[in-house]
């Protein structure tokens, strides 16, 4: 099977987060974040999760989907800020977002800001690249 | 009165499904309450009939050592109503199973008929990923429930005569 292009990923991704969180599609941009714009909670992302895998059939860990050990490493954070090296190990963790605008203040109770819709199409490209 | 909303289970296979059979009677309540006059089952019930099974599925499939949480109705649709005298079959599957979570599909019948349809995401909680921590001790799986759930698992192979 044909590896599907961006736009086509993108469309399946939205359609998982319309039917997960009841969104409306014109929400579900590609700089949309998760837990701000879509007000997805905790709970929701797991669903996004289980319904990416089915539509896609990927496997997604549950290391590749929070980096909660790099934000509790005391070597890595301190007064809630990530420090080079935490933010080293997230950037290799969480390959495919943009971390640009976070590096500028590192504060870890700002880190869900980096998982926008974008993200996940980001993620979902390259599982399904590796994969073939 | 008690919360359990459904009678006993049909089938039992661990990990993957259960049908639970309830029977719906005017000697309860709700069934007054709800519409006066008009009883039905209010499909409010009838979803946590299906949580109770399919929770019970998915506790089971990690041997009731995680806490299991109704975390979120992903979808629920009815088609018809359910009467006094009707018996409401709740057959749920696992769909996913991992550490933290677990969902559900959900459909329930009366007489062959479906009534309505019931998805569910349920939560681990003590692996949940946002690190939060609840108490050691198990309060969805209770000392009660498993003494509950030991006389339905009885009830086939130990009739009891008089």
């Amino acid at each position: 099977m044909a590896t599907p292009s961006r736009p086509e990923i993108f469309k399946k991704v939205q359609q998982a987060l319309v039917d997960a969180l009841s969104v409306e599609e014109d929400e579900v941009r590609e700089d949309a974040t998760l837990t701000g714009d879509l007000q997805a909670e905790s709970i929701d992302i797991l669903d996004i999760v289980f319904r990416l895998e089915k539509v896609f059939n990927i496997k997604i860990s549950q290391e590749e989907l929070t980096p909660r050990d790099i934000l509790s490493n005391p070597d890595y954070v301190s007064n809630r800020k990530l420090n080079p090296a935490g933010l080293a190990a997230l950037k290799e963790r969480v390959k495919h977002a943009d971390f640009t605008k976070f590096a500028q203040d590192p504060d870890i109770d700002k880190i869900l800001d980096v998982f926008t819709v974008g993200t996940i199409v980001n993620f979902v490209e390259a599982k399904l690249a590796a994969a073939k | 009165m008690r919360w359990i909303w459904f009678d006993r289970f049909e089938e039992f296979v661990p990990g993957e499904r259960a049908v639970a059979v309830k029977n719906v009677t005017l000697a309860e309540d709700h069934l007054h309450d709800y519409f006066p006059a008009f009883p039905v089952m209010p499909a409010s019930l009838m979803i946590e009939g299906m949580a109770q099974t399919a929770g019970i599925l998915v506790g089971h499939a990690r041997n009731f050592a995680e806490k299991v949480i109704l975390a979120k109705i992903k979808q629920a649709v009815f088609h018809e109503l359910v009467r006094p005298g009707d018996q409401v079959r709740y057959d749920a599957r696992i769909e996913h199973l991992t550490n933290a979570a677990a969902t559900t599909h959900g459909e329930i019948r009366c007489d062959g008929r479906l009534v309505g349809e019931v998805d569910l995401v349920f939560s681990h909680i003590d692996q949940n990923i946002s690190g939060l921590e609840f108490p050691a001790e198990n309060f969805v799986f209770t000392e009660e429930f498993m003494a509950l759930l030991k006389t339905y698992t009885q009830r086939d192979t130990e009739r009891i005569t008089l």
